[in-house]
């Protein structure tokens, strides 16, 4: 099943035009890496999918059994306040708040789903401690596992590794896999760090203008081998030779 | 004013009874919403409508009806005011949230002021709608009437609303993405301030109606990590504070707003220096 379909999408954003004929579908269990330079739209689309910009034109349908359950989101790093009163505890239990129904203390149900994710994510010793406290890399592992509690279903992850240390990288990225193995939960991931990206997803939407494409990772990376030809013959005939320039082809959309 | 001549007079026992009730609740109030506002960096909005309660309160006097039903006509321009301020904070920024804030509030008091001017308004009416009555005789049965209501929804709401309170002032986006209306919180939200404001401005004065928002809940934060704690400490002290501001203000015929928040200050500043030496302490105790 699919739990997000775009078709040719155009997104604004302070109407201004962020991303065009946007073309992709994320199936249960998928791993989708979104990648492209700042300013290609990227961050637009994941407020698009929670609902926060409405498209500009296109289709953008998001199955009803993810806006039921709601989407798993990971803010980039700065959007969270350094010095906000919470604990680590609060902060993971705040990720059930949709549905554990209303009331000043959580439910055993919710309590449980917490303790759950902080021992996946291997924060369940940090538990009582500030957010303030916690190192950079300590503090995504406990937002992801804020977000594992408010899905099982999607992640949203919004540059879930930028300004982390090379080894709490790796660890991120280990917890995004088995998130997604383990429990078959989908992912789309907006990255700028490609390569990784490429070694970690299954699928691949590039926002680069007039560069657009979906995919596998195999295809991507074919597409981008094109891509460099046909910047070389571009460059070696001029712009007058439109038999060597194969990317006019992917630029329609890639495989789709 | 002594304790002596409060307890034997059974009219003065009345009248401070029923403004220090409406004053606690009010502060309880102002506490437990402030810390949400503080850290959703909404402070301003609270100073924002308290300058629309003065225009309320403008409007009220010119209307005829005087402070006896001043109330009944703040009450919906700040609940007006709130939406419009949220609305134009929250829009494509056109118009940024601060400089919204500013907008509304300087807007509000310059024409309340020309209305109590052009319906020959005394200049103590707008000095005690600005700096709070000098006297708490004017606290009426009406007023401790509503401040038990507006503190019976506000508690009920925390109560009931905690964990959604706590996901969408910690991070909104997270909330909205998992399904959380969080327009509607930031609504119930700055509606609930405005009578809170609305209700605290004839003892507190509506330029310094906003203090007992913002201190207690920084004062708060200064103490505990902890979100719920922040919450509960931020209700105690403010409470804490009103009473001691209240009695001082009693016994030594003091504006009851200005000592009010004078304890808040002092309070605040008293817990930020202990917690800056202690930092030092232990970044020397780390070193050596």
């Amino acid at each position: 099943m699919n739990l997000i379909e775009s078709h040719d999408l155009t997104l604004a954003y302070d109407g201004v035009v962020a991303a065009e004929h946007v073309n992709f579908t994320l199936a249960e269990g998928d791993y989708l890496c979104v990648v492209g330079e700042n300013g290609s739209g990227k961050s637009t689309l994941m407020k698009a999918i929670t609902g926060e910009v409405k498209p500009a034109a296109g289709l953008l349908s998001i199955a009803p059994e993810v806006k039921k359950r709601g989407i798993g989101y990971l803010p980039q790093i700065s959007k969270i306040q350094r010095d906000f009163p919470a604990s680590v505890r609060e902060v993971v239990l705040s990720g059930c708040v949709h549905g554990d129904g209303r009331g000043f203390l959580w439910s055993r149900n919710a309590q449980q789903r917490a303790a759950d994710a902080m021992e996946m994510l291997g924060v369940s010793d940090l538990a009582p401690k500030t957010l303030s406290a916690l190192s950079g890399g300590q503090r995504q592992r406990v937002l992801l596992a804020r977000a594992v509690c408010a899905s099982d279903t999607l992640l949203l992850l919004d540059e879930p590794v930028t300004g982390l240390d090379p080894e709490a990288v790796h660890g991120m990225y280990e917890a995004i896999r088995r998130i997604n193995l383990e429990r078959g939960c989908a992912v789309m991931m907006v990255s700028h760090d490609v390569s990784c990206a490429l070694r970690e997803a299954k699928h691949v939407l590039s926002l680069c203008r007039g560069h657009s494409f979906y995919g596998t990772v195999d295809g991507y990376r074919r597409h981008e081998r094109l891509d460099d030809e046909a910047d070389d013959a571009l460059h070696r005939h001029g712009p007058d030779h439109p038999a060597d320039a194969p990317h006019y082809v992917a630029e329609r959309g890639g495989l789709l | 004013m002594t304790f002596g001549e409060i307890f034997s007079s059974p009219f003065l026992l009345r009248v401070i009874g029923r403004a220090l009730t409406v004053g606690i609740l009010v502060s309880l109030c102002s506490a437990v919403l402030g810390v949400s506002l503080v850290l959703k960096r909404y402070s301003m909005i609270g100073d924002g409508l308290s300058h629309v309660g003065f225009l309320g309160i403008a409007l009220a006097s010119c209307a005829g009806v005087g402070s006896l039903y001043s109330m009944e006509i703040s009450i919906p321009v700040v609940i007006l005011a709130s939406v419009l301020i949220l609305r134009l904070s929250q829009n494509d920024g056109r118009l940024n949230g601060d400089a919204a804030c500013a907008v509304v509030s300087t807007g509000a008091v310059a024409v309340g002021t020309l209305l109590y001017n052009l319906t020959g308004g005394r200049a103590g009416d707008i000095c005690s709608s600005l700096f709070g009555s000098a006297s708490v005789v004017t606290i009426s049965d009406k007023d401790m009437l509503i401040s038990v209501l507006l503190s019976a929804v506000v508690i009920g709401w925390f109560l009931l609303c905690f964990k959604t309170i706590f996901a969408v002032t910690f991070d909104e986006t997270f909330a909205h993405a998992a399904g959380i209306r969080t327009r509607l919180f930031s609504l119930t939200l700055s509606v609930l301030t405005g009578i809170t404001i609305v209700v605290g401005m004839k003892m507190m004065g509506a330029i310094m109606i906003s203090a007992i928002i913002i201190f207690p809940s920084l004062t708060a934060m200064r103490l505990t990590g902890n979100f719920r704690r922040t919450v509960i400490l931020s209700a105690a002290i403010s409470v804490a504070c009103f009473i001691v501001g209240f009695f001082a203000a009693c016994l030594l015929s003091l504006q009851t707003g200005a000592a009010v928040v004078t304890v808040n200050l002092a309070v605040f500043c008293a817990v930020w220096g202990i917690a800056w030496i202690a930092g030092k302490v232990k970044n020397r105790s780390i070193k050596t």
